[in-house]
Parts: structure tokens; C-alpha cells; sequence
């Protein structure tokens, strides 16, 4: 058949281009590795690297720029499965997925590995209950098949109001992440780093909409996969001799797990050294608890008599015979920064306490899951384990991003295999992560634990004066050796620091940088460009002026994307909150609104208006109402419900969302018959008679 | 549009088969999860069990229950008729 043919000659041009490109890119890695043996200094092969890959996207924005409403909407409907595949994959694993991911492994061990199974898992429920339903829909946007499969304008206006709220929390993690990346490999300030970034972002989704996002996003995705492989298969290489680090890490894994033991027992002669550590933040700790319980016996009093104390020290060191200056400084320094007032001294003290009774702590077991102090604690531990699972899996089952990237495949039978590419290629790199954290754990207990502080290793060396947040390391105990509980490590450090402690040149670091420029970028597009589309198409073209020409509609949605572009960089230079809530806001709170409206939908032919407006307000509201109530951010600090955490909060919204449908549903009269053909036409792949839903 | 018995197999077959699938997806996730501590008293490859199927296992099983959707949908168009002509 004609389209057959003309899909098979596309995809052989595909495959050749990219094939091209990789090769083009390994080379100028090659050169810029070249450069780097011949002496250029360091920042500018940094420069060259952001500088090239943001010129290539911007390239790729350009040669696709298009102004055909299907071709800006859903990339013409005939993006190949396996090129789709490697699209959502780009689109899909962000910044926190690159630079984040392997770091939350090495802090947290087991329990980091609800995300490893969560940001995968949801992908099942992608394939079996969405992708291949919305393909034959065919329309343009997520809130579009709410509106049809519903009816009425206010089923997607709710849909437009939550996919808006959901992106545009999530697209802030992402230009944050921007931000930081440029910040730091290019020395520029974060503000401007943020703003040079989303120049990237815009040249090309501006210019071409989806079909210019997709073809970045595949360019996108090849260099975050081998930015993140050549670090970790290297430092599997140096560490077992075998490069498949995913295969052979479970025996460093229980290298590592032998001596966290050894750490952990005080008989032993390492274990004697970190106790002496502990002991000494236990110490630190004793002494912020005795200053709050002695504020709260004696008040303001209490503060007046220590701070005297103190000046008196200084006084006495002052007066002796022979003054010591450092002494006389350090005193001094405890007098003027001794707090001023009550509310003062409890904030420091409390925080004191809490940070030092937490480095007393013996080492946490990497692959205990759920490690607590009693079978309580392990049981709270657990459920929100389980519970998180939960929300990212729904979560990613309903981020209207990632939904609409089905829409670009040239039929059902290409999307359902579609997923599969999808969650093949985001699985290469999330199987790896928690290798790279085992491998860089072995790496600071066998190497770095034990030397000695005048011969730190370099890279320890450097990342300490780089960013003290990322790597924190003092002689607490003084006895010049290192000690594990004298080390703080900031999760972003792993993947940054990979290259490094490897031992490989400067040029893989760029290297690393421009991946997770890529993480960043990629789904930052994909973010906007669901922003705009819902602005523009669903509210502008479809609710407010029908008659709207294509050219206008067009224009609406780049107007638009520039607007909100700006508006979410504004918003990210002002650094709000943390970025691993900032997403895991975003799932809990697109898994409530349109999970179980989606899906009742599809399966459900009685589901009705009423189901869905009740289902999704319920939903979402009560997934805010409980973030707001209970996050720290918002100050209100109520007390959780069964012990979930406020990133879990769709637990609650999730089941909500669908007792809403069925109670609304089952009050009202049943769908009209056109609807309930619409239902059965999303069924098949090809009806007799079958209806042409695919908007052009 | 009337839809035939064929139709209405179709679809229960497809039915079947999603529940097939999530039941073993709900098992890998949250079953095995909920054991973690248990079976990590079994040693596989090395790795503590229950540590490998959170890091690695049940990964494998999703992307092999994606594939085998796949397939088994695709070809069950062709049999029952609703497959697309062009692709």
C-alpha cells in the first residue's frame, strides 16, 4: 500500500539521519577530547559542549519548523514506534531521572528504589489501559478527549485547569535543574543559566511545535544514554574488570553491605574510629537538647546568663598570660553568634540537634528495605513505600506529556509497540542507576574511607571547594584519617562526580553535562509545549472562537508558549521548594485528576458527564487540600492521615477520583448513543463504518 | 455502527488479557515489595533478592509485559478482523 511504503522509506531515512548524527556526535567527543590533550582549558570545553548541543537543537528546531496545524500538534501522526520510543524516553526521564536518581539510591538505599520502580512501572498501565485507546481517538490534546468523550465544556476545562497545574509544577523542577547544570559548567550566574537554557527550549518547540520537540527529543535521548553509560561502564571496568556494570554489581553490593557491618561494629578497628565520631555528634546533639531544655525551664533569663558566660570566657582568655589568638577568636565567634532571642536560640538548637542526632546514627544497611529503629517505624516505612509506588506509577499514567506523545504514531498497532520502545529505552538507563550508586559506595568505603586528609583524592579534593552542598568533609575527630560519618555527600554529586572518580578525562564530564542538559531540555519542551497546546487549542480554539483559522491557531499557541516560557522561568529563579517534591507533587496530583476519568472512559460506557466533573474535582481536590495541610512548605503542619507522606497524597485523590465517576455516573441518565459509539470506536483499531475521529 | 459477536469477543479477550497482565503487575510491585525484608534472606546473582527485584527484576517483567501486550494485541486484530489496513 501506498502510506505503507511511504511509512517504510521514512523510517529508513530516520534510521539513516540518526545514525549520522550519532556518529557526527561520537566524533566531535573525539575532538573535543583532542582539545583538551592539546591543553584548552577546561571551561571552555564546557562552553563547547553546552554551546554545541543547544546549537544542534536549535538546528533541529529550525529545519522542522512547520505550520501545519497536524504537524505542530501530533508531529503529522507518523513518528515510527521505536523513534516515538526514544521521544517519550527524553521526554519522560528529566533531570531529577539523570543527575538525581542515582544520588537518592546512594543516600537512601532500598527505599530510594520506589521511584527506580514507580517512574517504570507506570508504564504497564500506559499499554493496558491508555496508549493504544487514545491513538485511535486521534485528537490533539489530553483535555480533547475528556471534552468529546464527556461532552460539555466544563470536563475539560477541568482537564485544561489540571494539566496546567501539573506541568507547569513540573516544568519549574525542570528549568531549575537548567539552571544548575549551566551554572555550574559554564560559571554563569543560576539566573542567567535559567534564562539561557529556556533560549534553547524555545527556539525549538517554538519554531515547530511536536514534530520539532520529537525529532530534538530522539537527538536528545542519544546523548543523555551515552552520557550516562561511559562513566558507570568505566568505573564498572576499573572496580570487577567487567563492563556490564548492571550484571556484576551485586557482588560489590555485598562487598559493600560486609563493611557497613564492619562500620557499624565498635570491636572492630574502623568501627572503633567512626564510634568515636558518632560519640562526638551524639555530644553536639546533647548539648542543643540541654540549651532547649534549659530555655524552656529558665526563658530569656537563660540566654542572658550563657551569653555572660561566654564574654567572660573571652575576658579570662584575654587576660592570661600568654593569650592564644586562635582560642580568643573562636570564643569570640560563639559570644557574638550566641543567639539573640528565645525564638532564635530554639530554631538554632532544634536544628542543631536534629542535624547532629542524625549524623550520630550508625551507617544504614544499602539493601535492608524499609531499615527503621523498631517494627513501627519499618511499618510506616513500608506503606509509604508502597504508597509513593503507587502515585508515580498512576502518576505517569496520566501526565498529559507523556499521553500525548500517542497521539504522533501512525496507527494503534504502532503505539502499543510504541510503549514498548518507550519504556525499553527509559528502562537502559534506570536499571543502571542503582548500579552506579552500589559502585559509588564501594568507591568512598574502600577508597576514600581511611585516607588520610593531607592526600584526599582529587576528585574529593576538587568537589569540596566546587559546591561544600555536594561534598561536605571535616576531620571531626581529628585524627587526620577519614572517617564515613565525617563525610556529607549530596546526592546530585554521583552522577556529576562519576566521570571523576573513574578517572576519566575532563571531556566525559562535558560529556555528563550536556546529558543532563539534554534530561532537562527535553522535557521542559515537551512540559510547554502541553501548556500552550491546552491554552491554545482547547481553550482558545475550542471553547472560546471555533471558527479560529489554522494560521491564528498556530499563532495563538507560539504567543502562548512564550508567555508561559517566560512565566516559569520567572517563577524558577526564585527558587521555590525542593525539586523532588516539585515532581512528586505533579504525579500525586495528575494521577487523581485524570487517571480515573481517562480510564472510565475507555472501559466504562455508562460514565457520564456528572462521573467525570465530580471524579476530577474530587480527585484533585483532595490531593491539594492534603499537600497544602500537610507539606512544611505551606506552614499549616496538620497531622498526616495513616502516616502518608504529603508527596503520597493521590493515594487518597486516586481512589476519590473514581468513586466520584461511579457515584455521578450512577445519579445521572447514561451517555448519549453517540458517545457510546465514540466508546466503542476507541475499542478497535478498525470498525466497518468506522467514524474518522483523527482531527486535522 | 453494530457491533458483532466477534466484536464482542474481541473485546472480552482483551479484557482477559489486561487482567492477566496487571494481575501479575500488581503482584511483581506490591506483593513483592510488601516481602522485600523476607526475601532478601535469598541470595540471586549475588544480589539480596528482594534488593534485585526492586533495582532490576521487576523492571525486566514490565518491559516483557509491555512487549507480550504488544504482540498479543496486534495479532488478535488480525485474527478478529479489526486491524488497521495501513500501517
Amino acid at each position: 500500500m501506498a502510506t505503507q511504503s511511504a511509512n517504510a522509506t521514512f523510517f529508513k531515512q530516520l534510521q539513516k539521519y540518526y545514525t549520522f548524527y550519532t556518529g557526527g556526535f561520537i566524533a566531535f567527543v573525539i575532538v573535543v577530547g583532542i582539545l583538551e590533550q592539546m591543553g584548552v582549558p577546561s571551561k571552555i570545553l564546557g562552553y563547547l559542549f553546552l554551546g554545541a548541543t543547544i546549537l544542534l537543537y536549535a538546528g533541529i528546531g529550525v529545519m522542522s519548523k512547520t505550520a501545519d496545524v497536524g504537524e505542530y500538534y501530533v508531529a503529522g501522526r507518523r513518528v515510527p514506534a521505536l523513534f516515538n520510543g526514544m521521544a517519550t524516553g527524553a521526554d519522560w526521564m528529566s533531570a531529577a531521572s539523570f543527575i538525581g536518581m542515582a544520588g537518592t539510591l546512594y543516600l537512601s538505599g532500598y527505599d530510594g528504589l520506589a521511584f527506580v520502580m514507580g517512574w517504570t512501572g507506570g508504564y504497564c498501565l500506559v499499554a493496558l489501559f491508555l496508549a493504544p485507546y487514545l491513538r485511535k481517538f486521534g485528537q490533539f490534546t489530553i483535555p480533547d478527549f475528556l471534552g468529546a468523550r464527556y461532552g460539555g465544556h466544563i470536563p475539560r476545562a477541568i482537564g485544561v485547569f489540571a494539566a496546567i497545574l501539573c506541568s507547569f509544577t513540573y516544568v519549574i523542577a525542570q528549568i531549575y535543574g537548567v539552571g544548575i547544570i549551566t551554572s555550574r559548567f559554564t560559571g554563569l550566574e543560576f539566573q542567567i543559566g535559567v534564562f539561557a537554557g529556556l533560549a534553547g527550549i524555545l527556539v525549538c518547540s517554538f519554531l515547530g511545535g511536536m514534530k520539532a520537540v520529537t525529532w530534538t527529543q530522539v537527538a536528545q535521548y542519544i546523548i543523555l544514554i551515552f552520557a550516562y553509560m561511559i562513566p558507570v561502564v568505566w568505573l564498572s571496568v576499573q572496580q570487577t574488570g567487567i563492563p556490564v556494570p548492571q550484571l556484576v554489581y551485586g557482588y560489590q553490593l555485598q562487598k559493600v553491605t560486609a563493611q557497613e557491618k564492619v562500620f557499624n561494629d565498635k570491636t572492630t578497628p574502623l568501627g572503633a574510629k567512626e564510634e568515636s565520631v558518632r560519640a562526638i555528634f551524639r555530644d553536639r546533639a546533647a548539648t542543643a537538647d540541654a540549651n532547649l531544655k534549659g530555655l524552656e525551664t529558665g526563658g530569656a533569663a537563660f540566654l542572658t546568663t550563657e551569653k555572660a558566660k561566654l564574654e567572660a570566657k573571652v575576658v579570662e582568655l584575654k587576660a592570661a598570660a600568654a593569650p592564644d589568638a586562635k582560642a580568643i577568636a573562636a570564643a569570640e565567634k560563639s559570644a557574638k553568634d550566641y543567639p539573640a532571642d528565645a525564638a532564635a536560640a530554639k530554631k538554632a538548637w532544634t536544628a542543631a540537634k536534629a542535624g547532629n542526632a542524625a549524623r550520630a546514627v550508625p551507617v544504614k544497611a544499602h539493601a535492608e528495605p524499609f531499615a527503621a529503629k523498631d517494627e513501627a517505624a519499618r511499618d510506616i516505612a513500608k506503606k509509604n513505600f508502597l504508597a509513593l509506588i503507587f502515585c508515580l506509577m498512576v502518576g505517569t499514567a496520566a501526565l498529559p506529556h507523556i499521553l500525548m506523545r500517542f497521539y504522533t504514531t501512525p496507527s494503534v498497532k504502532q503505539a502499543r509497540q510504541s510503549v514498548f520502545w518507550s519504556l525499553f529505552f527509559i528502562f537502559l538507563l534506570y536499571f543502571t542507576a542503582p548500579a552506579l550508586a552500589v559502585l559509588a559506595k564501594y568507591e568512598v568505603y574502600h577508597n576514600l574511607v581511611g585516607t588520610s586528609f593531607a592526600a584526599l583524592p582529587a576528585w574529593v579534593a576538587n568537589w569540596r571547594i566546587v559546591d561544600p552542598t555536594l561534598m561536605n568533609i571535616t576531620d571531626i575527630n581529628m585524627d587526620g584519617i577519614v572517617q564515613l560519618a565525617e563525610i556529607v555527600i549530596g546526592g546530585d554529586l554521583i552522577v556529576l562526580a562519576t566521570p571523576e572518580i573513574a578517572g576519566l578525562p575532563y571531556v566525559i564530564s562535558g560529556l555528563v553535562a550536556a546529558g543532563g542538559l539534554a534530561a532537562a531540555l527535553s522535557t521542559a519542551d515537551g512540559l510547554l509545549l502541553t501548556i500552550a497546546n491546552a491554552l491554545s487549542h482547547d481553550v482558545y480554539y475550542k471553547m472560546i472562537d471555533q471558527n479560529a483559522t489554522t494560521t491564528r491557531r498556530i499563532l495563538v499557541s507560539k504567543a502562548l508558549l512564550l508567555v508561559v516560557a517566560v512565566l516559569a522561568a520567572y517563577v524558577t529563579s526564585l527558587k521555590p521548594g525542593n525539586i523532588l517534591f516539585l515532581v512528586g507533587a505533579a504525579f500525586s496530583l495528575a494521577a487523581a485528576a485524570f487517571f480515573p476519568a481517562l480510564v472510565c472512559g475507555i472501559f466504562w460506557k455508562r460514565a457520564n458527564q456528572l462521573g467525570a466533573i465530580l471524579g476530577m474535582s474530587l480527585g484533585l481536590g483532595i490531593t491539594a487540600y492534603y499537600m497544602y495541610m500537610t507539606y512544611p512548605f505551606f506552614g499549616v503542619n496538620a497531622p498526616l492521615w495513616w502516616d502518608i507522606n504529603p508527596i503520597s497524597a493521590g493515594i487518597f485523590g486516586i481512589p476519590l477520583g473514581f468513586i466520584g465517576v461511579i457515584v455521578g455516573t450512577l445519579i445521572s441518565p447514561a451517555p448519549s448513543k453517540e458517545v457510546q459509539e465514540l466508546v466503542d470506536h476507541v475499542r478497535y483499531p478498525s470498525l466497518d463504518g468506522d467514524l474518522n475521529s483523527n482531527a486535522a | 455502527m453494530q457491533l458483532t459477536q466477534r466484536h464482542k469477543e474481541y473485546w472480552q479477550r482483551n479484557l482477559r488479557m489486561t487482567a492477566i497482565l496487571l494481575a501479575i503487575w500488581f503482584v511483581v510491585t506490591f506483593v513483592v515489595s510488601y516481602y522485600a525484608r523476607e526475601l532478601n534472606g535469598v541470595t540471586f546473582f549475588g544480589f539480596p533478592f528482594g534488593f534485585y527485584m526492586g533495582a532490576q527484576g521487576s523492571l525486566v517483567i514490565y518491559v516483557v509485559i509491555i512487549w507480550f501486550y504488544a504482540r498479543y494485541m496486534n495479532t488478535l486484530d488480525e485474527e478478529y478482523g479489526v486491524h488497521e489496513g495501513d500501517d
